[in-house]
């Protein structure tokens, strides 16, 4: 709470517009998450808000991307993980026994770290998402849409039909941001996106990501430090403890964070000192 | 990299050499077992091959009751009678009995030539075999075959070959030239029918639960082991299972009484029922693992893209995990089925009629199959049965061969066409 009462006092540094239409979409209090009697993340509380990007940086095993597959509820799928706290989205808890995880997923979308298209027609894996989620417009038309969003129709305009896994990985990449905007959701998770790509590919990414947040927020966890900073708004550093539990070490605005850091942690992560 | 001392960065320079050569001989051992196994086993197969063909060709020395020439002066085989020559043979020659028989079931005037060649020569001309000799022998043993034709009176060599078309259609007789195979594999067939329809679902659908919902407990983990133990399980014990189960206590619906009333046959459970889900106990086993395995071998980025983009479980499994395993699983349930159209001992246990001389009409009806019929051939002492159960498992080859060739042809038609929408 410490760290985000500080973001909040260091907001002078930005415009007085935006700060006022900053809508929370995704509020974290208090979440520990745990693999069976191991705890991977103590204490994680910060906020993410519409149409932002907000980027989770940190040495590996902090349990940024933990705390990423929570928010959709990714991690139910590991054995033996349980999480306390409350992630709230939109005001409601995720977390609630109400709540069905198949319907948080549809509007809370992911993208994974290594490109993973379904081994169908890149037409079929925009419209399977929209399908199975009971779509009834106009298929061609969403699939057109869609990969516009994630720019990649004009280079697959021609081979909808072609499999998908003939495309480049930074293509595949692409269209699986484009099957995720397919099921409309209102936020994107991605896990490390450009980690195994290219440099230019990559560059495509970022700009596709500062495209769609116009429309979506868009949550994204990085090993890079310069894409970070070039793509987000927030930024959360995670640490880890002896204990090899992660936690939330500080919470600013990327500018602030990574020119004036609060922590010395912080400070010697983002000039590269471990990592 | 030498120094003065032959010292590499290796090692020493001698060390280094012998140690590479010590290295390259243990290779080259290796290396000779290995071919050595190889050529083994080809010679093996090989070996089988040729005794199989050996016995399906070759001459057999026969000798008739009646010879044709006394039948009809001046003509060698009956296929060469006139209309009206067969005909009064028939009328003339044929026991009492035998023509009533005949005359009720068709009239000889209806019946056509070929049916009173058959007819004639099964009762009149009546050729025994005496004795025969394999492909090898009828090449190298001339003068042996043309001895013992001196030897016995009467008696003439052909040339023939036991897999003929006519062996194949033809019915159970005690007579290995008038034997076939029809009901032995119209039994098979149907068999492995019942047991593709019980074993399939059943093994695709236990192991998508114990691979996709089961979860990591001890209790799971206990009936995986015992479906690896069960897959090596002797079909033996699956014969009395099927006997205890289907054939004793399932008896009402296994002999079809439960649902036709009283049936006039004398199955007594001893049916294709029974037969095909106990031959669907023995693989089920092997198409739950078999399953399991394609199904491991999904990555689980797939599942992980699938829930992703709001799948259900359902979803995720239904149209992206099984139309990727599909081949897999389809080549798993080929060779646990071809395991099935092989297998006797089960079939034995659970009462497989070994002599039936009407074909299997249903579900409900008495069977035997290949294997059995090659079996109770194999074990008679006369030479001809030894051919016809050679010529009997090279129909079960052929029917293997083609089960499989169609198998592969559907599934790469599936996988074809899945990658067409793909």
């Amino acid at each position: 709470m410490n760290s985000l009462s500080l973001a909040q006092v260091l907001q002078p540094g930005m415009e007085q517009s935006e700060t006022e239409v900053k809508k929370t979409v995704l509020k974290l209090e208090h979440v520990n998450i745990h693999y069976g009697s191991f705890q991977a993340v103590k204490d994680a509380s910060f906020e993410i808000y519409e149409k932002h990007v907000t980027a989770f940086i940190g040495p590996s095993g902090c349990g940024k991307s933990t705390v990423l597959r929570s928010i959709n509820r990714m991690n139910d799928m590991i054995r033996g993980s349980w999480i306390d706290g409350k992630i709230l989205f939109n005001g409601h808890d995720l977390y609630d026994d109400q709540v069905d995880p198949v319907l948080i997923r549809r509007r809370i979308g992911m993208v994974f770290q290594k490109p993973n298209p379904f081994p169908k027609s890149i037409y079929e894996n925009i419209a399977w998402g929209a399908r199975i989620n009971g779509f009834k417009g106009d298929y061609d038309e969403l699939v057109e849409q869609s990969l516009r969003q994630a720019a990649l129709w004009e280079e697959v305009k021609d081979k909808l039909k072609q499999n998908a896994l003939r495309l480049s990985g930074g293509q595949q990449q692409r269209l699986c941001i484009a099957r995720t905007i397919a099921v409309q959701p209102e936020v994107i998770l991605m896990d490390e996106p450009a980690s195994a790509l290219d440099p230019i590919a990559t560059g495509r990414i970022e700009e596709l990501i500062l495209e769609l947040k116009n429309n979506y927020t868009i949550v994204i966890v990085t090993h890079n430090m310069g894409q970070a900073s070039r793509v987000s708004d927030h930024t959360a550093f995670f640490m880890v403890d002896d204990k090899r539990t992660g936690y939330l070490q500080e919470y600013a605005e990327t500018e602030q964070l990574f020119l004036n850091p609060q922590h010395k942690k912080t400070e010697e992560y983002i000039s590269g000192k471990f990592g | 990299m030498n120094d003065l001392n032959g010292q590499t960065a290796f090692g020493h320079a001698a060390d280094v050499s012998s140690l590479m050569e010590k290295r390259r001989r243990n290779g080259l051992v290796w290396h000779i077992v290995f071919v050595f196994s190889t050529t083994l086993a080809v010679l093996f197969l090989i070996l089988l091959v040729f005794s199989i063909i050996d016995s399906v060709f070759g001459y057999a020395v026969l000798r008739n009751d009646v010879e044709p020439s006394a039948l009809v002066a001046g003509k060698d085989s009956v296929s060469a009678f006139s209309r009206s020559e067969l005909e009064d043979t028939a009328r003339t020659r044929l026991s009492s009995g035998i023509l009533r028989r005949v005359e009720y079931d068709k009239p000889i005037a209806e019946r056509s030539d070929k049916d009173l060649v058959s007819l004639i020569e099964e009762y009149v001309v009546k050729p025994k075999v005496l004795k025969t000799w394999g492909f090898w022998g009828s090449l190298t043993e001339r003068k042996a075959i043309e001895t013992y034709i001196a030897e016995n009176e009467g008696s003439y060599a052909t040339f023939r070959s036991w897999l003929t078309p006519s062996f194949i259609m033809a019915d159970q007789s005690a007579d290995p030239l008038r034997a076939g195979i029809r009901t032995a594999l119209l039994g098979s067939l149907w068999i492995i029918l019942i047991t593709f329809v019980f074993a399939f679902p059943i093994g695709v659908g236990a192991a998508i639960y114990l691979q996709e919902y089961a979860v990591d407990n001890r209790l799971n983990r206990m009936l995986q082991l015992n479906i690896f133990n069960l897959s090596a399980v002797p079909s033996i014990i699956y014969g009395l299972l099927g006997l205890a189960v289907f054939v004793r206590f399932m008896e009402p619906v296994t002999s079809g009484s439960f649902i036709m009333g009283t049936v006039d046959n004398t199955a007594n459970g001893r049916t294709i029922l029974s037969g095909g889900m106990t031959l669907g106990l023995l693989v089920l086993p092997i198409i739950i693992i078999n399953t399991q395995e394609a199904l491991k071998a999904v990555p689980d980025t797939l599942r992980m893209s699938a829930y992703g983009v709001g799948a259900t479980k359902w979803q995720t499994i239904w149209y992206q995990v099984l139309p990727v395993s599909v081949d897999r699983i389809l080549t798993g349930t080929i060779l646990a089925l071809s395991r099935a159209l092989g297998e006797t001992a089960p079939l034995v246990v659970i009462g497989a009629s070994t002599f039936i001389s009407v074909d299997p009409s249903g579900i409900f009806s008495k069977f035997t199959t290949l294997p059995i019929q090659i079996y109770q051939w194999s074990a008679r002492p006369q030479g001809a049965y030894r051919n016809i159960a050679a010529a009997a498992i090279v129909s079960l080859l052929i029917l293997l061969l083609l089960m499989n060739s169609a198998a592969i042809y559907t599934r790469d038609k599936i996988t074809k066409k899945k990658r067409l929408e793909a």
